[in-house]
């Protein structure tokens, strides 16, 4: 067994593990610890003995044990009989080594443990920020450190944060449970943007140097998969897990060799992962045939349609403006409009792109960036050289990604010098 | 079983007058909320306040000092309050919901400490 080995089978128990542990003990902070407990014996092990055939069932017994050695320590230390005395029913009696061939027996994997963690990390009553850490830590099993550079924060802040949350959870009594069906509709929503802010964020970092984090995204498609497993009736929980597959499988594209950005209209296609690309056709199509459209289907089928395009100029445009208005109609806001006069440009030509975003709420869109960003590269093709530069400057003003940054400098440069961005041009 | 305070806030010092049409139906719709609690065994206690100039700050000291006026420096001012019995936090953010639209405003959450 390599280091290698103990890390995957981390990554792919430790979320499941915590899940159960959590539902077992009662405690999040135990079952952390806990978990961290068995997976430091694992490592200290499974070199010698081997890796057990249920990995993850041999790590929720042994930090199950070693909760209860630990509170039965603690009882007669501090008297807390009541915390030790719940778990301590005769046929939970724990051994120091569980018996590999009794694990089946004596662990009680419910696959629902891993949405009840999900729903708790993603409570509605937590701030996203608190969700995403949350998230990531107990599900993800990433440690602080980890977190804090994905997000170019400090690890305090990440720590605090995550204290924080715990205890508005522990003092507000909030259920280990999943929400009833009728509180599903208000639920999920909040579960899906958490993960579309993981996945969003290793995607195009908002700051720090790289482009793509790939591990955050990794991290989200993970949770992704396990959710629309876990939920398979839920079209939305699908469409995410399409929308991220799709989009991801537009990374190796997506930098140049030196690190800077690749529009998708320049990006080589033949980079794009096809394994990837074919996942998520099946999953959009079967989100199809349920015919029970919403928000993030609807962006998977976008994406779906970019990804049927061999080059640019081949994209169904007519196809992607249609998308837009459905998407336009199900979420009326302006980053779906900004979008939607983007392949409107391509469409109708660059004079009607532009036409469909001045028809947008000027003042409410002139902090965000994607509309200045967007309306600077209409203009430059249209040949307004002027209000081109006018404009990117004002998307530079809210650009904090330096990659982006120098994406954007670049297409002012070239405006400077001759009027119109490279591969631009009246289409 | 867990017990909860849902207060209600106003955005600034308000001016209580039962007689008009706006506070009887408001009043009707908090009185509606008041049963549909008392019914579930989730009623434990609730008030409307008098307008925050009402107040009087008292401080302790050698001797306790007493002057006029709210203590919260803000804008917002606490109109009333319920004390809730919920099973868990989704149970008492059920009531709050239902708190914040009988109440036409914003409600505050906040569990009370326990053991």
């Amino acid at each position: 067994m390599t280091d290698d080995d103990l890390a995957t089978i981390y990554r792919r128990e430790v979320g499941r593990c915590t899940a159960t542990l959590i539902r077992v003990l009662g405690d999040v902070d135990l079952a952390e610890d806990a978990v961290a407990d068995a997976f430091a014996i694992a490592a200290d092990r499974w070199p010698a003995t081997g890796v057990p055939p249920n990995p993850g069932g041999w790590i929720t017994t042994t930090a199950r044990n070693r909760a209860i050695d630990r509170l039965r320590r603690e009882a007669k230390r501090d008297d807390r009989h009541l915390a030790a005395h719940r778990l301590l029913e005769p046929d939970m009696d724990p051994e120091p080594t569980p018996h590999l061939d009794d694990l089946d027996d004596l662990v009680d994997v419910v696959p629902d443990d891993q949405l009840r963690l999900l729903f708790l990390c993603c409570h509605p009553a937590l701030g996203a920020d608190a969700q995403v850490a949350l998230t990531l830590r107990l599900l993800g099993g990433l440690e602080v450190p980890e977190i804090a550079r994905a997000f170019v924060v400090p690890e305090a802040t990440i720590a605090q944060r995550l204290v924080r949350a715990k205890r508005k959870l522990r003092d507000n009594h909030a259920p280990y449970a999943l929400p009833r069906p009728a509180q599903l509709p208000d639920r999920l929503p909040v579960v899906l943007a958490a993960i579309a802010l993981i996945f969003t964020e290793g995607h195009t970092a908002s700051a720090g140097d790289e482009l793509v984090r790939v591990d955050l995204s990794r991290e989200a498609i993970r949770l992704s998969r396990a959710l629309a497993e876990l939920l398979p009736d839920e079209p939305e929980a699908v469409g995410l897990l399409a929308l991220l597959l799709l989009t991801d499988a537009r990374r190796p594209a997506r930098l140049a060799a030196d690190g800077s950005m690749v529009r998708l209209a320049d990006q080589d296609r033949s980079r794009w992962d096809r394994t990837l690309i074919a996942e998520g056709h099946d999953l959009v199509r079967a989100c199809l045939r349920r015919d029970q459209p919403g928000p993030l289907q609807v962006q998977a089928a976008i994406a779906a349609v970019h990804a049927d395009a061999e080059t640019a100029v081949d994209t169904d445009w007519s196809q992607v403006v249609a998308l837009y208005d459905q998407l336009h109609a199900l979420q009326p806001n302006e980053v779906v409009a900004v979008n939607r006069a983007v392949a409107v440009a391509e469409l109708r030509g660059v004079e009607a792109g532009l036409a469909a975003l001045d028809r947008l709420d000027v003042v409410r869109l002139a902090p965000f960036q994607p509309f200045h960003a967007t309306r600077a590269d209409l203009l430059a093709r249209a040949g307004h050289g002027a209000s081109a530069v006018a404009a990117y400057d004002r998307a530079l003003a809210l650009t904090t990604n330096p990659v982006e940054r120098r994406f954007l400098d670049e297409q002012r440069e070239r405006v400077l010098a001759d009027g119109r961005p490279e591969g631009g041009g009246p289409r | 079983m867990p017990q909860y305070l849902i207060s209600v806030w106003h955005d600034e010092e308000y001016e209580v007058d039962f007689s008009s049409l706006e506070a009887q139906r408001l009043g009707q719709q908090v009185g509606a909320l008041n049963e549909k609690m008392e019914g579930a065994g989730a009623w434990v206690f609730g008030a409307g306040l008098q307008p925050a100039s009402s107040a009087t700050v008292l401080r302790p000291g050698p001797t306790v000092s007493m002057t006029d006026g709210p203590y919260a420096e803000t804008k917002e001012q606490m109109g009333g309050f319920w004390v809730i019995e919920a099973a868990d936090l989704d149970a008492a953010l059920d009531w709050a919901r239902q708190a914040a639209t009988a109440c036409e405003g914003a409600v505050e959450l906040r569990p009370m400490q326990s053991d």
